[in-house]
């Protein structure tokens, strides 16, 4: 067996975004371990100078192709809360319905296309239609309804069209909503197939320590704003999201880092599953119980998991949100606002962890500073230290090159990182 | 592959992705209902986000984003010398996009704001023809799959790849959408290219000429429109350099 290599993964394949894996190892122990993202960097905070308020939404949306709802929805939030702006509450339903079906789109696409590949030992999701198409099939079902729900509630799945400051700028159609509540129930199913599929997908078993850090409110599973929580055990206020995240540059990233209790934490799926699993719809429980996953869990692999518990979740939960909207008279969505100035932070559940967007606008309501901090950044620490305890681990065990280039490629694929939004 | 008595050839396909948010690769996934018959078109060679395996022989090839570092130069120019036909894919590919914003401001300035103590190389912001020649642009933020599967159609029979020539405003007066300009809003539908169905006028947003411009766009009649209104012309300029897709129908000092 070979003792001295260098495992250099350039472009790390079926992830959002340009990042390498770089592992060095030396008469058979490690060396180094890194995590290092090229992407190339927008500077969103800079080009949303002097910008508008109500164009702000539509510019930020386009930070990321997966997740542009829940960008949207955190300036909007940070726009509303520096301008004392209250939306209508049949506004405020049609915006968590949103966030379902982006979240839903996110999980499934990671999930199926993503990350069961490499369960099933393939390149990609392609060989899995001819030789897994139950589970093809129940993911396209899941991605897809995740697309319609956005579809519906925000005119678009991808940038959304009516997600505006002060509300929504066109009610979404009755019959519309009618069609997705049978849809919604007709793809509860899926989460039966894809369920058994990954019981059959051994993970890898690893454990590192570490913070998870999510929104909290207390009395529902989170979504928009709320409380900052960490499992450290203590909740901060939304406006104070520096104090949570302290990024820091490294020279080897065009993403951040951040850090707070330890030297790494967590935001997303497995971060919210374990700082609000009571809060979880009780046929998702169910599904975390059939995987054994309970809170507060530190395998990094059970994010996949996390994920899968809240597709579940969100297919109780947007049915019922939908049966609520067609209950309401959905006329006046949007209150009337006279820009100004004020400056907040909007916190959101990205699909991949809490979101923060902070304001400042001038007497205009025109910008004058941003400060976007996005899920995978908070990531970043963690993976890089948990690559050099995964590899670590492996060669204990007596692991070879081949099966560690594995094992890393998977721990990362498993964060399910959105490289090009976290370098914004 | 056959169809109707005829056989065709798959795409030899590779798709990249350079500065963007990768959205308009994320639509090549979309519309589920259709997706394994439109991955049956494609032989794909490589496709980063989709699938692990990667080879270098392929005729078609999709760029999406634009250009804002001198490595992405050189991978481009790279690819280009592959591919057969090189398509500029999304709105970033083919105009810039949003990340031409960045341009107004000078490179020290905006690593600044971001990096204040990082080293971070940056370029202004190039679309993909400022450095290599594109055969088709696809434009859209994003790009709308139905076009898109419909352009694939016609590279897979041999056909000739077209884009509506009429604006949005067509789109939308057919779906009886009341117009934003008697809104008091300024939209830049009567603009911009149609094939997107009009789907932000639809939700009640004004179009911010994503697609770019329309054949036989009339400008002056446009800015008449935007002035006989005595709509608010900060209000224009922010919209009509939103996408960088009007550049040389409208000049505005940086």
């Amino acid at each position: 067996m070979k003792l001295d290599y260098a495992i250099d993964i350039h472009h790390l394949t079926r992830v959002e975004g340009h990042a390498n894996i770089v592992i060095t190892v030396k008469d058979g122990q490690l060396v180094d371990a890194q995590w290092a993202i090229v992407e190339t960097p927008r500077f969103f905070e800079v080009m949303v100078k002097g910008m508008s308020t109500e164009r702000v939404p539509f510019l930020t949306s386009r930070i990321c192709g997966i997740c542009s709802i829940s960008h949207a929805l955190a300036s909007i939030r940070a726009l509303e809360r520096a301008m004392n702006i209250t939306v209508p509450r049949a506004a405020e339903q049609i915006r968590l319905l949103a966030m379902h079906g982006e979240t839903l789109q996110s999980h499934a696409l990671h999930l199926f296309f993503l990350v069961a590949p490499d369960f099933a030992n393939t390149s990609s999701i392609l060989p899995l239609i001819h030789s897994h198409p139950d589970i093809v099939r129940a993911g396209l079902q899941l991605k897809e309804l995740g697309n319609e729900i956005s579809t519906v509630t925000t005119g678009r799945c991808t940038h959304p069209v009516s997600l505006v400051v002060g509300g929504i700028s066109k009610a979404p159609d009755k019959v519309q909503l009618q069609k997705l509540l049978t849809r919604i129930r007709d793809t509860k199913p899926a989460i039966e197939s894809a369920c058994t599929f990954f019981r059959s997908c051994k993970l890898p078993a690893f454990i590192r320590e570490t913070e998870f850090i999510s929104l909290y409110n207390g009395s529902s599973y989170p979504s928009i704003g709320g409380q900052l929580m960490s499992s450290e055990g203590f909740n901060r206020d939304e406006n104070e999201y520096l104090s949570m995240t302290n990024e820091y540059t490294k020279e080897f990233s065009t993403s951040k880092f951040t850090r707070l209790s330890r030297e790494s934490s967590v935001a997303g799926a497995l971060a919210r599953f374990n700082n609000n699993h009571n809060l979880l719809h009780p046929k998702a429980k169910e599904v975390a119980e059939s995987f054994g996953l309970r809170p507060v869990c530190h395998n990094p692999f059970m994010n996949n998991i996390a994920q899968l518990v809240e597709c579940a979740h969100i297919l109780e939960d947007a049915e019922a949100l939908t049966s609520v909207l067609l209950d309401m008279e959905l006329r006046e969505l949007k209150t009337s606002y006279t820009p100004r100035a004020g400056s907040a932070t909007g916190a959101v559940e990205a699909p991949r962890g809490i979101l923060y967007h902070h304001i400042e606008t001038d007497n205009e309501g025109k910008v004058i500073q941003a400060n976007c901090i996005i899920p995978t950044t908070q990531n970043n620490a963690n993976i890089h230290y948990d690559l050099r305890a995964i590899a670590e681990q492996a060669l204990g065990e007596g692991k070879n090159d081949a099966e560690i280039k594995r094992l890393c490629v998977m721990l990362v694929r498993s964060y399910d990182p959105c490289i090009s939004c976290s370098v914004h | 592959m056959r169809h109707q008595g005829f056989t065709f050839k798959k795409l030899k396909f590779a798709s990249f992705e350079f500065t963007c948010c990768e959205g308009c690769q994320l639509q090549l996934a979309n519309r589920e209902s259709t997706l394994i018959n439109f991955l049956e078109l494609l032989d794909i060679r490589n496709f980063r986000e989709l699938s692990s395996e990667q080879h270098n022989n392929f005729d078609i090839v999709f760029i999406e984003g634009c250009i804002s570092r001198h490595d992405e130069v050189d991978r481009l120019i790279k690819i280009r010398r592959q591919a057969t036909t090189l398509i500029a894919f999304g709105t970033c590919a083919c105009f810039g996009g949003v990340n031409s914003m960045k341009n107004k401001f000078s490179i020290e300035e905006v690593v600044a704001e971001v990096y204040p103590d990082m080293v971070v190389e940056t370029l202004p912001v190039k679309k993909i023809s400022d450095v290599v020649t594109v055969d088709i642009s696809i434009p859209g933020c994003p790009v709308s799959k139905e076009e898109v599967e419909r352009i694939v159609v016609s590279l897979v029979t041999g056909s000739q790849v077209t884009l509506p020539k009429y604006p949005v405003c067509v789109e939308c007066k057919a779906q009886l959408n009341t117009c934003l300009f008697e809104l008091g809003e300024i939209c830049l539908g009567p603009i911009t290219r149609g094939g997107c169905n009009a789907v932000c006028t639809t939700g009640k947003t004004p179009c911010l000429g994503c697609r770019g411009p329309s054949e036989e766009i009339n400008m002056p009649a446009f800015l008449e429109l935007v002035n006989e209104r005595k709509l608010n012309l900060e209000d224009l300029r922010e919209k009509i350099t939103f996408y960088n897709a009007f550049e040389g129908f409208i000049n505005y000092e940086a």
